[in-house]
């Protein structure tokens, strides 16, 4: 493969387009709706209409507005038809030749979509995921070629630097120092990781990225393993996400028969190759040195750092460890540049986030926005508020390590710094709209339940702290508890919090701090009159003052 | 005393061993390992197939794949119960995950759950008495936007509520009887 190669599959894959496009959604949102034989009825419908030399219907990745699918869009009509059924299919076809369609539309000017930013979502929606031609035609591989042929290792990663791109893992922490690391470790062997663990619940960013582009994540992984100069990666995924695992699995096959995976890409001396490896459903997994851990085929217990894996990481090599979304901004960063990506977002925060939209609103699915973006814009705007006239009370962001932003504090911009002020983090992407009818109290014990849960048990405050704190929400949900045990919980939230030896244990008390600190009313309404609980309450005090006199 | 525990250990693996030769599914086991060079840190791709094939990781089949991979068996057996996606019991006919990601969970997933425990009168991550259902939760299988959602028997199924849920669960004892 050279570049001409490239350029030629570019030309004929443009040349082959015919005048009208049907696309069709097809990840896991629209497909559980039964979006395959919406495309295999549009097939035959255009077929029966004899209009194959002048449609193509392409079945495609995310096109994000998930509550309304099975999604189909026509262009160049530009129009966007929700909840389409199989039986829907002629009347579609024969809408494209002037007819008339009884099938719902949507405006795809509208606010949802209008005010979207796309860098990682891009080709979602719009390139064909299981053919690597679709994904070059759309100027894919353009930016590995240009690395590897015109620009030194340490050149790579000063462009990283520049860019102020981090890691969209949750952290935050700038991706080009972190590269830096790595590159600057001895070792004759490293290692990159994609982590693709998204065990967060109520976000999808990560699957949607994979099933809709995986060779644009592919195609980021590698430059950065050229910056580095590793040659093995890794994509770790999670088992509950089988269609992206497909359809990574195709994606890696086709780049590996075209040259741009393997020895001597591009003709150059730089040589990659990637591996996948299937989670098996742990949330600490996340957790770097505990994903690398299961990649080596143990039980995924982190370990104190440092050292840190860019020094000492996959098999004791230095190993650089980013997420899907991170990787999926690589190649757009080096296609457009440094100073195109600085020049988007706020502050001390570069580019676009991705967002999974979700709970009570009414528009749920995916949404990229520039950083720095107020989250009223996200969620009225956009979101469309509450369904059925509800009121929004909060928003949940960083899923199990995040917290509860209150409706009044929604004028912050998101970005990495403003969300800590208010005690949440950005997270990978999960943001989930909660309105009058949700009682923060059990939000919080339901995240206690996860990370309980989810505690590997390798330490004491994470292994016994969780189930203690797990226990005294429960007993304020059950109207037992009193003053001294929400003490008590502000104190182990406290010693959980500073004592824990991974993240999940340090981030464990967040959604019971922040919704202690925005709704403390919700709390003590709950609570007892000290020493007034029932007999047998579990108060030691209360059970011990009657042998005492 | 050593020298007892050490025979019946080596009892129990050649027993093991035995049962494996007579199984046809052991073979494309072994073949699927051989596919990965029998690399010890590709535990966790083996189990994945073991599971796939045999429906669940019961004591023969850990101490196959440890032999095999000549691990301790005690590693093998940790890897299986570390991680939510391998069980050891068997499970039922049909299965039924209901997902409880936070989108699912505020928009009532806990009142599906409740209504099929109630239907089926067994608790999350057990099988009912006639081997029917078996019923999961998950945490989050990242299809919040079409929440709450259900998988019966791999198909995620959108938009559910309390009563769908019972109705699918009634129809697959109706279809079996």
């Amino acid at each position: 493969m050279i570049h001409n190669d490239l350029l030629q599959i570019k030309a004929r894959e443009l040349a082959g387009r015919k005048k009208i496009t049907l696309r069709c959604c097809m990840a896991a949102g629209c497909m559980s709706s039964g979006a395959r034989s919406v495309k295999e009825q549009l097939d035959k419908a255009v077929a029966e209409a004899g209009l194959q030399d002048q449609v193509e219907v392409r079945g495609v990745g995310c096109m994000k507005l998930c509550c309304e699918g099975p999604l189909v869009q026509a262009d160049p009509q530009n129009a966007l038809y929700i909840k389409v059924t199989p039986e829907n299919a002629p009347s579609l076809v024969a809408a494209l030749q002037g007819g008339k369609t009884g099938v719902a539309q949507t405006d795809p000017d509208a606010a949802f979509f209008k005010r979207q930013l796309f860098i990682v979502l891009a080709n979602s929606g719009v390139i064909d995921p299981e053919r690597i031609e679709s994904y070059i035609a759309a100027d894919g591989y353009e930016a590995l070629h240009e690395v590897l042929n015109e620009m030194a290792p340490k050149d790579v990663v000063a462009v990283m630097v520049q860019s102020g791109l981090r890691g969209r893992g949750g952290a935050g922490f700038p991706t080009g120092l972190k590269w830096g690391t790595v590159a600057k470790s001895p070792g004759a062997k490293k290692y990159v990781i994609c982590n693709a663990d998204e065990g967060d619940p109520g976000a999808f960013m990560d699957r949607s990225v994979l099933e809709s582009d995986p060779h644009c994540v592919l195609e980021g992984m590698a430059i950065a393993a050229y910056a580095v100069g590793a040659d093995q990666g890794f994509i770790y995924v999670r088992a509950e996400y089988p269609l992206a695992i497909s359809r990574l699995q195709i994606a890696i096959k086709q780049a590996k028969q075209m040259g741009l995976l393997g020895a001597s890409i591009f003709e150059s001396p730089f040589s990659f190759n990637v591996d996948l490896r299937i989670g098996a459903g742990a949330f600490v997994c996340g957790e770097e040195t505990a994903l690398m851990a299961s990649v080596e085929g143990k039980r995924g217990t982190p370990r104190p750092r440092p050292p840190f894996p860019a020094e000492s990481g996959l098999w004791g090599s230095p190993t650089l460890i980013n997420n899907v979304e991170t990787f999926a901004n690589v190649p757009p960063i080096y296609r457009r540049g440094a100073e195109w990506f600085a020049g988007i977002g706020a502050g001390k925060s570069k580019g676009t986030k991705v967002f999974a939209l979700a709970g009570k609103i009414k528009n749920t699915g995916l949404i990229e926005v520039p950083m720095g973006t107020p989250l009223s814009a996200i969620v009225e705007e956009m979101g469309g508020g509450a369904p059925n006239g509800g009121q929004i009370k909060a928003v949940q962001t960083g899923g199990p390590s995040g917290g509860c932003i209150p409706a009044r504090h929604l004028d912050t911009p998101v970005d990495y710094e403003s969300l800590g002020k208010l005690g949440s983090i950005m997270g990978s992407g999960g943001m989930i709209v909660m309105d009058d009818q949700t009682n923060m109290v059990e939000i919080a014990r339901f995240f206690m339940e996860f990370c309980m849960d989810e505690s590997c048990g390798k330490c004491a405050p994470c292994r016994a702290g969780t189930v203690q704190m797990h226990h005294l929400l429960d007993k304020i949900i059950r109207r037992q508890a009193t003053a001294s045990d929400l003490a008590k919980l502000e104190e182990l939230c406290d010693m959980v919090k500073n004592t824990s030896l991974c993240g999940l244990g340090q981030t464990a008390p967040n959604p019971t701090l922040s919704t202690l600190r925005f709704f403390r009313h919700e709390y003590e309404e709950l609570l007892q009159a000290d020493f007034a609980g029932p007999p047998g309450s579990g108060d030691l005090n209360h059970q011990r003052a009657p042998a005492a006199t | 005393m050593i020298a007892t525990v050490a025979r019946k250990k080596q009892g129990r693996l050649s027993a093991a061993l035995d049962h494996a030769s007579g199984d046809k599914r052991f073979k494309i086991l072994e073949a699927h390992m051989k596919k990965l060079q029998f690399r010890q840190d590709a535990l966790i791709e083996m189990l994945h197939k073991a599971q796939e094939l045999f429906g669940c990781l019961e004591d023969d089949l850990l101490l196959f794949v440890a032999s095999k991979l000549k691990l301790p068996p005690s590693r093998v057996y940790g890897v299986a119960t570390f991680y939510h996606f391998f069980t050891l019991k068997p499970q039922g006919r049909h299965t039924c995950v209901v997902c409880m990601g936070t989108a699912c969970y505020v928009k009532g997933a806990d009142k599906i759950l409740a209504a099929i425990e109630e239907q089926t009168k067994i608790k999350p991550g057990e099988t009912t008495p006639d081997n029917q259902v078996s019923l999961l939760t998950a945490r989050c299988i990242g299809a919040c936007g079409i929440a709450p959602a259900v998988v019966y028997d791999s198909v995620v199924t959108p938009r559910q509520t309390a009563g769908a849920a019972v109705d699918q669960i009634r129809k697959w004892g109706q279809h079996d009887s």
